[in-house]
């Protein structure tokens, strides 16, 4: 995908919008114990603009993460994404289409790497840009410069991170997050376990997405790195008790 | 909206399936569509009807009630209980294929390596002019075992001096061989070591993906269900209680059932 940079502060076009967003959880082992934690959530975020969430812990940041990639399910609320050339709500599409929006236009990165046991540490990173549709050499030299670039020396990338170190694999999954090059792109705590060297290439790498036209939205406890990347905060405010 | 004209219609699509076996409803109206390339994981406890769903979509078992259609490669559409048996045996052996968790069930004993793998290719239906020379057989099966990590120089050995990793990688080969677009597993890693089961998973993962088969694949693991499958469908006593997409299942278990299903796993 070709996209002219942008300068900087301009912000280019909506990429996401959220309208009325409702998250809550039944326990039913709790006899049907019910937590309600999102509701009403509106944003927008736009093609080269960096937005953290803010706000204590456990109002609910990872929950709204979480929805906005399909991996939990929002009850209430609009999750509007453009998508190959269309609005799609991704609340209300179907487990095949919610795969093809993470192909092509959401990437990800959690706070744990989850693989297959075997698979070498090159695979992971290069599979999202393969899936997205790169040729698998380019997409293996795009994940070989993401690493070294994450400090993994080139040794390791022909291993699989299970042996690696908390940072190492965060650095991983950093990597694999990036490689991807998606439109819109969530970061759940992505520099929780990095030392100072590692947290400023993540900044970069932010800084490099934006300037290439990408939406960001995150949450990142690291005030520093925070205020470094963000354009603006989005506060998540208390539930009032429904009761 | 559907930008790929492929992954528009379903490869199968089931309604209504129900099947008594004695008193118990094995079955119990169950609907189930698999799209091309699709990794769909089926889950449950022992005795939820898992076994009998992937049988009864296969066509072994046959439904009291309900309905699986079949897409061919041209197009057509068929009803897999109404076909012809040696129409639906064909299709076992070209465009369908099937892994049991007990290797011996499918592999053939006192025939060697290459023989198992080779044979598929021998049956009527492969309609690829030429498959049947046999040093296209030889060679092809030859490529397979290289496909599935087993030494080629093993081509001629009998499968009984295979470890249980090998019998079941060489099952793998035997099914793919002829390229399936569908192929149905039961505890595919059941039964193995855990080292051995990592490389399994690795290796349908891979082929999977790269060849762009549909799978069904029944597994009372939920990690190995996680690690593979796009979509997943969770029964209970013969019913869907649960269907999504697989991490949103996992992650955000909706139903009464799937949440002590996802609570009672050990975390790895």
């Amino acid at each position: 995908m070709s996209r002219a940079a942008l300068p900087p502060d301009e912000v280019g076009e909506m990429l996401l919008r959220v309208r009325g967003l409702g998250k809550s959880f039944t326990l039913h082992l709790q006899g049907g114990l019910r937590i309600p934690v999102l509701a009403g959530i509106a944003l927008a975020l736009h093609g080269g603009e960096c937005v953290m969430l803010s706000g204590p812990s456990g109002i609910g940041k990872s929950t709204l993460v979480r929805s906005l990639y399909g991996n939990y399910r929002a009850q209430a609320g609009e999750i509007l994404v453009r998508h190959a050339g269309a609005w799609v709500d991704l609340a209300a599409s179907d487990p095949r289409t919610v795969l093809e929006i993470r192909r092509q236009t959401i990437g990800y990165v959690s706070q744990f790497l989850r693989v297959v046991p075997r698979v070498p540490t090159l695979e992971i990173v290069a599979e999202p840009a393969r899936l997205a549709g790169s040729a698998p050499a380019e997409a293996a030299e795009r994940a070989r410069a993401l690493l070294l670039r994450l400090n993994i020396p080139e040794r390791l990338h022909v291993l699989p991170p299970a042996t690696f170190s908390g940072g190492e694999r965060q650095r991983v999954n950093l990597a694999r997050g990036f490689a991807g090059g998606h439109p819109i792109l969530l970061l759940d705590e992505p520099t929780a376990s990095l030392d100072a060297e590692n947290c400023a290439v993540v900044i970069d790498l932010v800084r490099e997405a934006k300037a290439r036209g990408a939406a960001i939205l995150g949450i990142m406890h690291d005030a520093a790195a925070r205020d470094a990347i963000a354009d603006r905060l989005f506060p998540l405010t208390p539930l009032q008790d429904a009761a | 909206m559907s930008p790929d004209p492929l992954l528009s219609a379903p490869l199968l699509s089931a309604r209504g399936l129900s099947v008594r076996l004695g008193r118990v409803a094995a079955l119990d109206g169950v609907d189930v569509d698999l799209w091309p390339g699709e990794v769909l994981a089926v889950v449950g406890e022992s005795g939820s009807g898992k076994t009998t769903l992937l049988n009864t979509l296969f066509g072994t078992q046959c439904p009291d009630r309900g309905v699986v259609r079949y897409r061919d490669p041209d197009g057509r559409v068929h009803d897999v209980h109404r076909m012809s048996r040696p129409m639906l045996r064909t299709l076992h052996r070209s465009d369908w294929g099937f892994v049991y968790q007990e290797p011996r069930q499918a592999l053939r004993m006192a025939v060697s390596a290459g023989g198992n793998v080779g044979e598929r290719l021998m049956a009527p239906g492969i309609n690829s002019a030429g498959a049947r020379h046999y040093g296209r057989i030889r060679e092809a099966a030859i490529a397979w075992l290289r496909e599935v990590e087993i030494d080629p120089t093993r081509i001629d050995d009998l499968p009984r001096t295979f470890s249980g990793g090998m019998l079941q990688r060489l099952q793998i080969a035997r099914t793919l061989v002829t390229h399936p677009r569908l192929v149905f597993m039961d505890e595919p890693t059941g039964g193995l070591d855990v080292s051995v089961q990592a490389r399994l998973l690795d290796l349908i993962r891979t082929l999977v993906a790269r060849l762009r088969i549909a799978v069904v694949l029944v597994t009372h693991d939920i990690a190995v269900a996680r690690l593979l499958a796009d979509r997943m469908l969770v029964m209970q006593a013969g019913r869907v209680v649960e269907t999504g997409l697989t991490d949103q299942v996992l992650d955000d278990p909706q139903e009464p059932y799937t949440q002590l299903l996802v609570s009672s796993v050990l975390l790895a």
